[in-house]
């Protein structure tokens, strides 16, 4: 029955063939000179191999300092530890003759959950003392040495198994030793070579017909798929359901025929104790099993004895993607053999507590999953099979008048059928114990903290690494300022400017960014009117009851926040009141419906700046007007007094005058984002791109076919608070709508715009090589730019110097962002667990703390 | 960067001596170049009566960046915004104080060969800086002048007269004007207070002011009635300056992603409970930086003996002073009503009550392993030290500076290795669950819930009493309705800037009965402070402990 067999090798004419399974502790046995090494090198990857004298080595610059043993065994310890835990077969070159030193070895082999195997080399005393002697490092050793190893040898032959090994090879003199040869065996759970497709079936508990209706929808006839898929049944086939036996029946054939695989679950491993003769308590429907049971031929209750014993405890699937067992399986245990994850497969973990309907209460080990592969199961009945970190539940309790489920793999589709009826009363009433959020549950630190790597679906950007002291920062901000995660499923990323213009008086120009697209190979582009607001996402629910069942929360209708995702207003009333004007215009556009989705997240700016800024606007920008409007007048007297005494104050007199007309112009600047607001009055939303719906990133829909949605959306906003974005498309092959573009930017920022964002068409767009171009580029107004390079920049000298910016991390940092956000959308998208989105959501804020040029 | 000195004369004893004074004809424009750009000094009029002399200094607003970047990463322009739009090219801060110091030097040290004696003489002195950033205010202006001898007109200048609803700036119009002072003494007033008016955060000095301060003030800083705030100021700034450019700038880089002041994120660090412990740290560090730049500056430098001894010493007096001019906006206002210092008896102030509080409460569980959740300076870890009855105290705060701030009181890296075993310090976030609090003896959240928004309560609950889940769990937090007690505070103001709530005792019981409720802990309260028969204590604490019936299980299990 067990995932492994001990057995000793195999005598062939020519020597023997040991079977080693793939991952193991492979433990060599034999007194010093026996040729352990040789045998090693000979058979074994010389990275599998570590052996004592090594250790020694490392640790006291000597092979044989046997003072150093206890230090060398730590090392050697530590680094076969390291090996296992990465799933990676190692050898152990150490005499290992004596029990002790075996039994440090099997503990490290089960805290890792692999098997440990016993070869052993018995060669003649003498043959090994021969063999030290002829090494000068090992001449001098004593012969009593080789004798007590010989001895203690012998003395454990007998009780390896028992220590357990779970394979034990012993090779007997010279010959055997020389002519043995090693063949790797898979683990019986390693499938990864086999693909499907899949349909993974959940806890049938005797639903016969259940069952067979389940297969029929699936598309199985008799048992057998006509397009080959393969039925994989999650166990618990057995107990309190009306038809056990047929069942077992249909499955046992389906898995003889090769059409299914079935792993065990702890009914079915009861049922086969019980078959076996142990003594077992017919409690929680075994009793109803055993009864149908006793209609059934011997053979058939042999086949099924011999069926329930050869069950594997879980299978690892499709190139390691999948993982299906009963219970649940954490990673560490994925494709390893010990009792313990057999254990935990069939049964899953408990907190030793139990509820108040008398049940053990079951660790939430789902919680903690980060692992790759997804992890399918049964075992706990749940109302409604659902994703929770990458795993799920198909237990929909159809014995006990739920349904019956299973999920199409690598579709990620549930199939159901109903329960005919009630077969056997819930102890305890079906709930979903997937958690995550309705309960305020937070995301665990190791989501987030340190130095880590993000892993997109974006070639090129597949691995986003964020450093320790950037994720600190965004810690902090996220933690202390941030709205509740569950409501913020993204940040929008910074933009790069154009390439510096060389155009005099101007450091930014959109035709640097018309030609960066063509050369990308980008024909058609859009501009879009920069709105000197602040950057705002807004969340928005067509109801507090869909961003209950959506997002988990109880109350908000959705959020309105900053890039930082801090919320844009300090009272939820008047979040709502935004939230609900959006929802308004949403409604009225019929939008919901066309969009097919309950709720709609927006990129969007909100106006007036001051709104957000005023901080900053009295500290910084104001401040700079407030200084250079009292300076100027008295220094300008000045300098045209000592002018009028005849002193020559050369050109200081003309040069201070443009410092203040600088000045003035900067005032000016920034006044143009300022207005007054009260409540909502004076408050404009620009949405400029709607980012997701249920189900769906729109991330990748092209703008001319966004701005048509947001158009529509702000055609119906009554109240006056959306804004719409004015825009110009411009293919950038061609010199007149280039031109045109020019001119409409000129004629914006003359006009104090501050400026345009040019964006691909086609949204998110590869070059020919497939490098992922800007989403976006920004041309900001020449007057505009005074507030971010100072007063004074577009003096000659100082645009000179300026021109000499760099944008290479600018830009680049503005795609690792973006992808960032990509990734949270699609993640959203798919469903998936929160702090899947949220590790994309936090990265982004992470890498906004990366020092790059703030005025870019 | 502009300020005009004048005075006044007869024909025995001319206006015009104002150029031999300060060692520049009234007749030429001439320039200097200075570390931060160029000085020009010129006289708009220069007659028998009247003389005046301006001084404009055209700040190099790169050069200034440059200066202050020092250890930017591979010479990227990585610092901050403000570096780069700000208002030294125009305001009278600190940048124009050195170079009034090296355009006039040998004005300021009272040298005149052409007169030797004039030097000596008051005479009539008006001083007019259209432009001068001062924190505090026109009355701080006044107060810092009018002891010196001047008759002072301080005004301040609007934000925006397009926006009179922002009120008014931070600069002042300055006029100062007396009959009792030396040029000599005017210029050393303007050259100590000038950036102590100045106040700036953002942006960098030369590092031998501290040398210079003991120079220019000498003979009228040590009786001024400020002198505690002028040198508190002038040394403190330097020190936050350091500390800005070492540790901030991630977080200014957030502050700016989002328009916003870093002072409205980087708030987690408040200002100290206890002005006697932080700041005799803090002291010790300026002095010990002092003694490093007398070191640094070599022995030629060292004209004057005892210097380094008069800078530590006043770098003491410097940090052992609170700051009293403080605008109570909430960015500074550190938990104002707590340390209450003005209080003549000094009672023992609420912080240490809190903390004896809540070490009796954990003496009481007999815990040893505990955790200080939101630990901020490390106050509480540090007394937690000085009983061995604790072994192991983890301190975690989700600011780094906090840490940084809390491992330089504990002084973590000089402790012995016994002592150190006990202590750790890291970063973690309430927000979150972190598998590296669970299993304590009993956890602290002292003044923590009330700085989170309420929304987020949730996961903080889930964090400590779910995840972590020691035995013990100790929360304080203000009792608002006692805040009509405290003087200070305006009514309806929360105590500390970053408070997001503030509970009565009844919303605090009601909370914690339903986070016990829920996580199966037992509650009981005990008030801190004194228990007012009215509005109760000042601070109200809540002892949680996992309860018995989920221990019994627990045991069964």
């Amino acid at each position: 029955m067990s995932d492994t067999t001990v057995e000793t090798g195999v005598r062939k004419a020519e020597g023997r063939t040991l079977p080693v399974t793939d991952l193991s502790l492979v433990v060599l046995i034999g007194a010093s000179g026996s040729g352990k090494s040789t045998f090693a090198r000979k058979h074994f990857k010389p990275t599998e191999i570590i052996s004592s004298d090594f250790c020694r080595g490392l640790v006291s610059d000597d092979e044989n300092d046997q003072s150093a043993t206890k230090d060398a065994f730590d090392v050697l310890h530590y680094i076969a530890g390291k090996r296992l835990a990465a799933g990676r077969r190692t050898v152990v070159d150490a005499t290992s003759v004596q029990s002790e030193s075996r039994k440090q070895l099997i503990d490290l082999a089960r805290k890792h959950d692999v098997l440990p195997i016993a070869i052993v080399l018995d060669v003649p005393e003498e043959v090994c003392a021969e063999r030290n002697a002829a090494r000068t490092d090992r001449a001098d050793m004593p012969r009593r040495v080789i004798q007590r190893h010989t001895r203690e040898l012998r003395r454990s032959l007998r009780h390896l198994e028992r220590e357990g090994f779970r394979k034990v090879h012993v090779l007997r003199g010279v010959a055997d030793v020389e002519n043995a040869t090693i063949v790797t065996e898979k683990r019986y759970n390693d499938l990864t070579h086999f693909t499907g497709p899949f349909d993974i079936i959940g806890d049938i508990h005797g639903c016969a017909h259940e069952l067979e209706a389940l297969l029929g929808k699936l598309g199985y006839v008799d048992g057998v798929h006509p397009e080959g898929r393969t039925a994989v049944f999650v166990g618990d086939l057995v107990d309190r359901g009306p038809d056990s036996p047929g069942v077992l029946r249909r499955v046992m054939s389906m898995v003889g025929s090769g059409s299914a695989l079935c792993v065990p679950g702890n009914h079915e491993n009861k049922y086969g104790r019980y078959l076996k003769g142990r003594g077992v308590q017919h409690t929680h429907g075994l009793a109803e099993t055993i009864e149908q049971m006793e209609g059934e031929s011997e053979e058939f209750k042999k086949q099924v004895r011999e069926f329930i014993d050869g069950l594997v405890s879980h299978y690892v699937l499709d190139g390691g993607k999948l993982v299906v067992c009963h219970a649940g399986l954490p990673e560490k245990y994925h494709g390893r053999t010990s009792g313990r994850v057999r254990s935990h497969a069939l049964y899953g973990d408990t907190t030793g507590e139990t509820d108040e309907f008398g049940l053990p209460v079951r660790y939430p080990w789902a919680e903690d999953y980060r692992g790759r592969a997804a992890v399918v199961y049964g075992h706990t009945p749940v109302p409604q099979a659902t994703w929770l970190n990458n795993t799920i539940c198909l237990d929909t309790g159809a014995v006990f008048g739920g349904k019956l489920t299973a999920l199409r793999w690598p579709e990620r589709e549930l199939v159901d059928v109903p329960a005919e009826q009630v077969w056997y009363e819930p102890t305890r009433p079906l709930a979903s114990e997937a958690p995550g959020g309705h309960e305020g549950r937070p995301l665990a630190l190791t989501d987030v903290h340190g130095r880590r790597i993000v892993e997109t679906r974006y070639d090129g950007q597949a691995r986003v690494s964020i450093r320790e002291e950037n994720a600190a920062a965004a810690l902090e901000v996220m933690s202390r300022f941030a709205v509740d995660p569950r409501l913020l499923p993204y940040l929008p990323p910074t933009m790069a400017p154009t390439a510096t213009s060389h155009v005099e008086g101007y450091l930014e120009h959109p035709a640097e960014a018309f030609a960066q697209y063509k050369e990308d190979g980008v024909a058609r582009v859009v501009c879009e009117e920069k709105h000197m607001g602040s950057r705002a996402v807004a969340l928005v629910c067509r109801d507090a009851d869909a961003a209950r069942r959506r997002f988990g929360v109880d109350g908000p209708t959705g959020s309105l926040y900053t890039r930082t995702g801090r919320p844009f207003f300090d009272d939820e009333a008047r979040t709502e009141l935004v939230l609900g004007r959006v929802r308004e215009a949403m409604t009225e556009a019929g939008l919901w419906d066309e969009l097919d989705t309950d709720w709609v997240l927006l990129d969007a700016e909100l106006m007036p700046w001051s709104l957000k800024a005023s901080g900053l606007l009295r500290t910084q920008y104001a401040a700079v007007g407030a200084a250079s409007g009292a300076v100027f007048p008295g220094a300008l007297a000045a300098l045209e007094g000592a002018a009028a005494r005849g002193v020559d104050v050369g050109g200081l007199l003309d040069k201070q005058r443009e410092r203040a007309a600088d000045a003035a112009a900067f005032t000016e600047a920034y006044r143009r984002y300022c207005w007054p607001t009260e409540g909502l009055d004076g408050v404009r939303l620009a949405p400029f791109q709607i980012l997701a719906v249920q189900g769906r990133s729109l991330a990748a829909l092209p703008h001319d076919e966004q701005l048509a949605l947001i158009d529509r959306l702000v055609e119906f906003d009554a109240s006056g608070l959306l804004q719409t974005t004015r825009r110009l498309f411009v293919d950038t092959g061609d010199e007149d709508s280039v031109r045109a573009g020019v001119d409409w930017w000129l004629e914006m920022t003359g006009r104090g715009g501050e400026g345009m964002v040019v964006k691909p068409v086609g949204a998110v767009v590869r070059t020919e090589q497939g490098r992922l171009v800007q989403p976006g580029i920004k041309c900001r107004g020449r007057e505009y730019l005074r507030i971010i390079y100072g007063p004074e920049y577009t003096r000659p000298d100082n645009l000179a110097r300026l021109r000499g910016r760099f944008l290479n991390h600018k830009r680049s940092l503005a795609i690792r962002e973006y992808v960032l956000g990509l990734e949270a959308l699609d993640r959203l998208a798919e469903g998936e667990p929160l702090w899947r989105v949220h590790e994309a959501v936090f990265g982004v804020l992470a890498l906004e703390s990366e020092p790059v040029d703030p005025r870019l | 960067m502009f300020l005009t000195i004048s005075t006044t004369g007869t024909p025995e004893r001319p206006a015009t001596d104002l150029g031999y004074l300060l060692h520049k004809h009234p007749d030429k424009a001439q320039a200097f170049s200075t570390s931060y750009g160029k000085a020009h000094v010129l006289y708009p009029e220069a007659g028998v009566e009247r003389c005046t002399a301006a001084l404009l200094l055209e700040v190099d607003a790169v050069a200034l960046v440059r200066r202050g970047k020092g250890k930017g990463r591979g010479g990227a322009p990585d610092a901050a915004l403000a570096q780069y739009v700000n208002d030294r090219p125009y305001a009278a801060s600190s940048l124009l104080a050195v170079a009034l110091s090296s355009v006039f030097s040998s004005a300021m040290s009272g040298r005149c060969t052409a007169r030797p004696d004039a030097p000596g003489e008051a005479r009539p002195l008006r001083v007019e800086i259209p432009a001068l950033p001062a924190r505090g205010g026109p009355d701080l202006v006044a107060k810092l002048f009018e002891p010196l001898g001047w008759t002072v007109t301080a005004e301040a200048v609007p934000l925006d007269t397009q926006f009179p609803e922002w009120g008014a700036s931070r600069y002042v119009h300055l006029v100062l004007e007396s009959e009792s002072l030396t040029l000599a003494e005017a210029l050393r007033h303007l050259y100590v207070l000038l950036p102590v008016l100045d106040d700036a955060k953002h942006y960098w000095v030369s590092s031998d002011e501290v040398d210079k301060l003991l120079r220019a003030g000498e003979g009228w800083l040590p009786d001024h009635p400020e002198q505690k705030l002028i040198t508190s100021r002038y040394l403190s700034r330097r020190w936050s300056l350091t500390r800005q450019a070492m540790e901030r700038l991630e977080l200014v880089r957030l502050a700016e992603a989002d328009d916003s002041e870093v002072e409205e994120i980087d708030n987690a660090v408040e200002d100290p409970e206890e002005p006697g412990e932080t700041e005799a740290a803090d002291a010790a560090d300026a002095a010990e930086a002092v003694e490093a730049l007398q070191g640094a500056e070599g022995a030629g430098a060292r004209e004057h003996d005892g210097a380094a001894a008069d800078a530590a010493h006043l770098a003491t007096a410097a940090s052992a002073t609170t700051d009293s001019t403080n605008d109570g906006a909430g960015s500074t206002g550190a938990d104002a009503a707590d340390a209450d210092p003005d209080t003549a008896d000094k009672p023992t102030p609420l912080a240490t009550l809190r903390r004896d509080a809540i070490i009796a409460a954990l003496k009481d569980t007999g815990a040893a392993r505990v955790l200080d959740l939101g630990c901020g300076q490390g106050q509480l870890v540090q007394a937690l030290l000085k009983d061995p009855r604790f072994t192991e105290i983890v301190g975690t705060d989700v600011s780094m500076r906090a840490l940084t701030i809390a491992s330089r009181r504990l002084k973590l890296d000089r402790m012995g290795e016994r002592q150190a075993s006990r202590v750790q310090l890291f970063q973690s976030s309430l927000a979150y669950t972190d598998n590296r609090l669970k299993g304590y003896d009993a956890a602290v959240l002292s003044e923590v819930i009330e700085h989170l928004d309420l929304p987020r309560l949730p996961a903080l609950e889930y964090a400590v009493f779910g995840s972590a889940r020691p035995r013990t769990v100790v929360v304080t937090t203000p009792n608002v309705e006692y805040n009509v007690r405290w003087e200070t505070l305006p009514a309806g103001h929360v105590r500390h800037g970053d408070h997001r709530f503030e509970w009565t005792r009844e919303e605090f019981r009601a909370w914690a009965a339903t986070v016990a409720e829920r996580h199966g802990y037992d509650v009981a309260f005990v008030p801190v402070g004194p228990d007012d028969p009215e509005v109760g204590p000042p601070t109200q604490m809540a002892v949680f402990s996992i309860s018995d019936r989920n221990e019994k299980e627990a045991k069964a299990a």
